[in-house]
C-alpha cells in the first residue's frame, strides 16, 4: 500500500482484498488491547484490596465476630494495597467498561457477534459439543476453514454477555450509594458479603478464561495470532485461508 | 496513500482534535460549576475518581435512602477500627463524661455556635439501622442514635455560598462532605450505638454517620464542623486526609 499514484479502482480492489484477509477489525483490535491493560489493572488492584481482609463471608455482614466461609492463605496487609488498590480498581474498571461497551456496541452493529460467535443450531447438539470437546482434549490442531469452533463461540459469548455483566453487577452490589438507589443490585445476591464473595469467584473465572485464552493462542500459533490482533491480518502463507 | 487523502485526513483529524479539546474544556467548566469535580481529582487516579463522583451525582438521586434493617439483623459484634486518641485532652474529657467537650460550628454560617453534648442530645433524636462496610471488606449492621446533621446546619443557618461541610476530630483527622450528603436524611451526628451511649472505641462523644458512603467517612471523635465554599485551602486541598493514604475523598463508590 505504498503506491504514490492514486487509482481508485486499484485502491478499492486492494481494500476488498485487505478486508477479506483481515481477521480483526480496528475497533476489535484497539478495544482488545485497551481492555487487556485495564483487566491487568483490575486483577492487580483486586488482589491488593483482598490483602486488606482475605476472608470471605456469606449473607449481609461479616468481620470480627463472624465465622468466615473461607480465608485465603495470605498475609493481612492494611494501608497501602487497599488504598491505591481502590483508586486503581475504579480507574481500570472505567476504562474496561468504556472499552467493553464500545466493543459490544460495534460488535452488535457490525453483526460481529451474530456472524462469528452465535453458534448454529446444528452446532448446539450434544454430539457436536462432545466432538468439539474431544478435539480440544486430544489437542487436535484446528483446521482453518471455520473461524471459531462451537466451544470457543460459547465461551466468548459467555464471557462477554454473562461473566462480565455479572462481575460488574456484583461490584455495584458492594457500593453503598448505588445500592441506595438500586437496592435490587445487592438483594439479588442475598447480601453485601455474598456479593463480595461472588465478585471474587467471578473474577477467578475470568482469570481462568484468560489463562485458557492465552494457552489457546500459543497452541494455535502465537506469532500469527498476535499479528492478527495487532495488525489485523494473519501472516500470509503461514495460515492457509 | 495519496497526498490528497493524507491532507484531507490531516484537516479532519485536526478539526476533530480541536473540537475535542474545546469540548473537554467546556465540560470541565460545567462540571465544576455543578459540583461534579471531586477535590482529589488530581494525580494519576483523578480520572477514575472524577468519573465515579460525577456519574453518581448526575445519574443518582440526592435523596436515595441507604437500606435499613430489622433489629433482629443487627450484628452481634461491632468491630473496632481505629482506637481513641491517646492525648491528655481526650483522656480528661472522657474521664469527665465529656461534660467539658463542645462541638464548634463555624465558617459560612449566620450564627456560629458551640454545643455541649447535652445540648446536642436535646435536639430531635433519630435512629437508623444501617449496614456499614469498611473499605477493607468487612461489614456490620448496627443501630445508630443521634441528630441529623441537617438539623444542626439549619439551626446555625448556612450561607448560600457554602458548598462543603468540613468535619474535624479530636484525633487530628478531618474530612468533608458535599451538601447533598451533608443534608441527607441518614447523615447523623451520633452519640448512641445499639441502644447505649457510644463507646470511646466507636467514636465518643460524637461520631458522624454517613450511611451512603464507606465506613471511613463516618468520622469519630468530632470536635468541629465548618462550612466552606472551597476545599482548596483546607489542609492538603484534597477534602480529607484520606487521599494522602490512598483512600478516595468520595467513598460512595
Amino acid at each position: 500500500m505504498a503506491g504514490s499514484t492514486y487509482i481508485p479502482e486499484l485502491a478499492e480492489g486492494r481494500a476488498t482484498e485487505a478486508r477479506e484477509a483481515a481477521r480483526h477489525g480496528l475497533v476489535v483490535r484497539a478495544t482488545h488491547w485497551i481492555f487487556t491493560l485495564s483487566f491487568f489493572g483490575l486483577v492487580v488492584s483486586g488482589f491488593g484490596i483482598i490483602l486488606a481482609h482475605p476472608h470471605f463471608y456469606w449473607g449481609e455482614t461479616g468481620g470480627i465476630g463472624t465465622k468466615p466461609l473461607f480465608s485465603l492463605p495470605l498475609p493481612t496487609m492494611l494501608g497501602g494495597p487497599s488504598g491505591w488498590g481502590r483508586y486503581m480498581h475504579f480507574q481500570s474498571a472505567w476504562i474496561a467498561v468504556l472499552a467493553g461497551l464500545l466493543y459490544v456496541v460495534s460488535g452488535v452493529l457490525l453483526r460481529h457477534f451474530r456472524d462469528e460467535f452465535l453458534p448454529s443450531k446444528a452446532e448446539l447438539t450434544w454430539s457436536s459439543l462432545c466432538g468439539s470437546l474431544l478435539e480440544h482434549l486430544r489437542f487436535t490442531r484446528p483446521t482453518q476453514d471455520e473461524s471459531y469452533n462451537v466451544l470457543q463461540r460459547l465461551s466468548y459469548l459467555g464471557v462477554v454477555f454473562v461473566l462480565f455483566p455479572m462481575t460488574i453487577l456484583s461490584g455495584f452490589a458492594m457500593s453503598p450509594s448505588i445500592t441506595s438507589v438500586f437496592p435490587w443490585t445487592v438483594e439479588v445476591f442475598g447480601g453485601h458479603q455474598t456479593a463480595r464473595t461472588v465478585h471474587f469467584f467471578l473474577s477467578d473465572l475470568l482469570l481462568l478464561f484468560l489463562i485458557a485464552h492465552v494457552a489457546m493462542v500459543i497452541l494455535a500459533g502465537f506469532g500469527s495470532r498476535m499479528r492478527a490482533m495487532i495488525l489485523g491480518r494473519a501472516a500470509a502463507g503461514k495460515e492457509p485461508r | 496513500m495519496s497526498n490528497l487523502v493524507t491532507r484531507r485526513k490531516l484537516i479532519t483529524t485536526g478539526l476533530a482534535g480541536a473540537a475535542g479539546l474545546a469540548g473537554l474544556a467546556v465540560a470541565e467548566r460545567v462540571a465544576d460549576r455543578y459540583g461534579l469535580i471531586p477535590p482529589d481529582c488530581g494525580g494519576i487516579w483523578g480520572m477514575g475518581e472524577t468519573l465515579n463522583y460525577a456519574t453518581q451525582r448526575v445519574l443518582m438521586s440526592y435523596h436515595s435512602m441507604a437500606r435499613e434493617f430489622a433489629r433482629s439483623e443487627i450484628s452481634k459484634v461491632v468491630p473496632v477500627s481505629g482506637r481513641p486518641p491517646k492525648t491528655e485532652l481526650y483522656e480528661r474529657l472522657s474521664n469527665d463524661s465529656f461534660k467539658d467537650w463542645r462541638l464548634k460550628v463555624d465558617g459560612l454560617v449566620a450564627h456560629p455556635a458551640s454545643f455541649s453534648l447535652d445540648e446536642i442530645k436535646s435536639m430531635p433524636m433519630r435512629s437508623q439501622i444501617t449496614h456499614q462496610a469498611c473499605e477493607e471488606g468487612w461489614s456490620f449492621i448496627a443501630e445508630w442514635h443521634g441528630v441529623p446533621l441537617s438539623h444542626v446546619l439549619n439551626t446555625v443557618g448556612v450561607s448560600n455560598r457554602a458548598r462543603y461541610v468540613v468535619v474535624y476530630a479530636l484525633d487530628d483527622t478531618w474530612d468533608s462532605l458535599d451538601l447533598p450528603d451533608a443534608y441527607h436524611a441518614q447523615t447523623f451526628l451520633t452519640y448512641g450505638l445499639n441502644g447505649d451511649e457510644i463507646s470511646n472505641d466507636h467514636g465518643a462523644p460524637l461520631r458522624l454517620r454517613v450511611a451512603r458512603q464507606l465506613g471511613y467517612k463516618s468520622v469519630k471523635f468530632l470536635s468541629r464542623v465548618s462550612l466552606v465554599d472551597s476545599l482548596k485551602n483546607v489542609g492538603n486541598g484534597k477534602g480529607s486526609i484520606s487521599p494522602d493514604f490512598g483512600y478516595s475523598w468520595y467513598a460512595g463508590i
